[in-house]
């Protein structure tokens, strides 16, 4: 009964997905699909981030560094010439045993480039261990101090990537290559290849989305809720709180990692405002107007304002849109714009009033103060 | 056989001497009841021996095994649950939930067993369901299941702690003040379920104020004053004895 309705909004995503693609398709505006799809990515985040924390509780205003570790190394060691190094021992092997691929790029030019596949795996595989590393002893820390300590982290990994040559500096890196991810599904933004990419974003998120939704209705999940409600009590049932934070901490790196590795080569670049503050304040204030323990609030939200966003309705004022709305949030609707008023009632009328908390128990919930 | 020892257990906060030196052990089977004054050392006692807070010195053994120093979730998985004085439920979590937890150390489902779904978690989390549901149901709270806690009573409050507390299906359950802000009725009735519980087999360690209560349920007592143990006997030779009578009630005058 549980697995049934879990699957519907699954179900019921897919279509739109569908749906949405044969829309721009029949009305002739299939340069939505573009937007469409890095937000697609952007929602990885999101959703990744959400599960942190909403259900674990644990804040992060640091997960564009992960991102930009992600796409940052992949991007670097797919564009970077290793030609004249052919006959260093360490190059030569790694051509050996296939790692590496020559191929041409805009000009003509021959490069000798780890291949990409080996560079995205080996991008996310970074993220997963900095986000382990760093995750110890970081989620020792609680509330505003774990804030403050990732959003350390976050500066770090930006002042890094501007400042590193390696990384291209404040120009980042273009002419990252697309490749194969699969024979015959290519990975990148050609014009021939932009429905099949809005398919592999969208269906990278149907796929975490799946996996998180199955996750946060585990025994795990429950844990996790149970450490955002009393710390002390989770470990005192015999919860192992440290560790099941730091998982919960390197997946949702993870997650945000991988969304960075495809869309740096779905764009073919990546600068160093991905992995600035802004960015992860951004991810922050989507989870925030998604509800927090919301995942599809948060899925929702982050496609309507991340769309919106790179079609440029919000123009110059972009980041400051999003730290109004941060601000907004916090203020009149903490439980997310899906927990307001209108929208219950909307689900009760949906569901035949059957489902969701009676009135009664509502009212006592703000009226009655317990000791 | 002695379930838990305890010896010679030290606890400083800066230059206070809050656990000075304490031994006792506690039998299998038994009620055994710590009593004192106001900031005798109970709950500090209390955290030293669940893993909240580590000892200063000294040791713990539960079950012939060392545990001073763990961490609470490595002494929970070995059979030790505890209940607080101030009731730490989960918040924003239904009560079923609540006792759900409980049942974390009786099941093993992990990251990758959630994330992927496997068909044998369904089963191990319908029977995590129907356990929480049947401790609810003895607490005869079952009817609340679905109420998020903040907005249970006190006293349901309580009975929910309790059934989690039982739920992990411990050796030794710790109760830190089980009828703190109960009323007369209401702590005799606790009174019967320490007792009820004892029943089940599984030894129960207090600490409480309301002497009425200790009394009538206690097997053993232990009274600690200043952080030390003074007293160690049956609940009716603590009330003769002389030194537990003046802490209480202040020395006759010669």
């Amino acid at each position: 009964m549980d697995q049934v309705r879990r699957i519907i909004p699954v179900v019921f995503l897919i279509v739109f997905i569908v749906a949405v693609q044969l829309a721009t398709k029949y009305t002739g505006t299939p340069f939505y699909l573009t937007q469409l799809t890095m937000s697609a990515y952007y929602s990885l985040v999101v959703v990744g981030l959400c599960v942190l924390m909403g259900y674990a509780g644990q804040i992060s205003i640091g997960h564009a560094g992960f991102f930009a570790i992600g796409g940052y190394i992949s991007a670097a060691l797919t564009t970077h010439n290793l030609l004249e190094l052919k006959d260093n021992a360490f190059v030569s092997l790694l051509n050996k045993y296939g790692v590496l691929v020559l191929r041409e790029d805009l000009y003509g030019e021959t490069l000798l480039t780890v291949h990409p596949w080996y560079a995205c795996l080996l991008a996310i595989m970074t993220a997963v261990i900095i986000a382990f590393v760093i995750g110890g002893p970081v989620l020792k820390l609680k509330g505003h101090y774990l804030a403050m300590a990732t959003l350390g982290f976050g500066i770090i990994i930006y002042q890094i990537v501007m400042a590193t040559e390696y990384f291209g500096e404040a120009d980042g890196i273009s002419e990252v290559p697309s490749f194969n991810i699969l024979p015959g599904i290519e990975l990148g933004g050609g014009f021939e290849i932009r429905v099949v990419n809005y398919y592999i974003a969208w269906g990278l998120v149907v796929f975490g989305i799946i996996i998180l939704q199955n996750l946060i209705h585990s025994r795990v999940g429950r844990a996790l809720r149970s450490i955002h409600g009393s710390e002390e009590a989770a470990n005192a049932m015999g919860i192992h709180t440290s560790r099941y934070k730091l998982y919960t901490f390197v997946l949702s790196a993870a997650f945000a990692a991988i969304a960075g590795v495809f869309l740096t080569h779905y764009n073919g670049s990546i600068g160093p405002s991905e992995a600035g503050v802004m960015k992860s304040v951004r991810y922050v204030a989507i989870v925030a107007v998604g509800g927090m323990a919301h995942l599809w609030g948060a899925l929702i939200m982050s496609v309507i304002l991340n769309f919106l966003s790179l079609r440029g309705v919000f123009g110059t004022y972009d980041d400051a849109v999003f730290g109004a709305i941060l601000i907004v949030i916090m203020l009149f609707a903490p439980e997310g714009i899906l927990g307001l008023g209108i929208f219950q009632k909307l689900k009760k009328i949906m569901s035949g009033g059957v489902s969701g908390k009676t009135p009664e128990l509502q009212e006592s919930k703000t009226g009655q103060k317990q000791v | 056989m002695a379930l838990l020892e305890i010896n010679n257990l030290n606890r400083y906060f800066g230059g206070l001497h809050a656990v000075n030196d304490v031994s006792f052990s506690v039998d299998e089977g038994m009620i055994k009841a710590i009593i004192g004054p106001n900031g005798a050392g109970k709950t500090t006692l209390f955290n030293l021996i669940s893993g909240n807070l580590p000892p200063s010195g000294g040791t713990v053994l539960f079950k012939d095994e060392h545990i001073e120093g763990f961490q609470p979730y490595q002494i929970a998985v070995r059979g030790m649950s505890r209940t607080y004085q101030n009731i730490k439920l989960f918040h924003g979590m239904t009560a079923l939930e609540n006792v759900m937890l409980g049942r974390h150390v009786q099941s093993r489902a992990g990251f990758m067993a959630g994330m992927l779904n496997l068909p044998w978690t369904w089963h191990e989390e319908r029977q995590i369901r129907q356990k929480a549901m049947e401790f609810l149901e003895l607490f005869e709270i079952s009817e609340f299941a679905d109420i998020e806690v903040t907005n249970l009573s006190f006293g349901q409050q309580r009975a929910v702690e309790f059934a989690r507390a039982l739920a992990t299906e411990p050796k030794l359950l710790l109760l830190d003040e089980p009828a703190a802000g109960l009323n007369i009725y209401e702590t005799a009735e606790i009174g019967q379920l320490i007792s009820r519980i004892r029943d089940r087999g599984i030894t129960v360690l207090l600490v409480e104020h309301d002497m009425s209560l200790v009394m009538d349920i206690s097997d053993e007592i232990v009274v600690l004053s200043f952080g030390e143990k003074i007293a160690e006997d049956l609940p009716a030779a603590i009330q003769q004895n002389e030194e537990v009578i003046s802490i209480y009630l202040g020395e006759e005058e010669d």
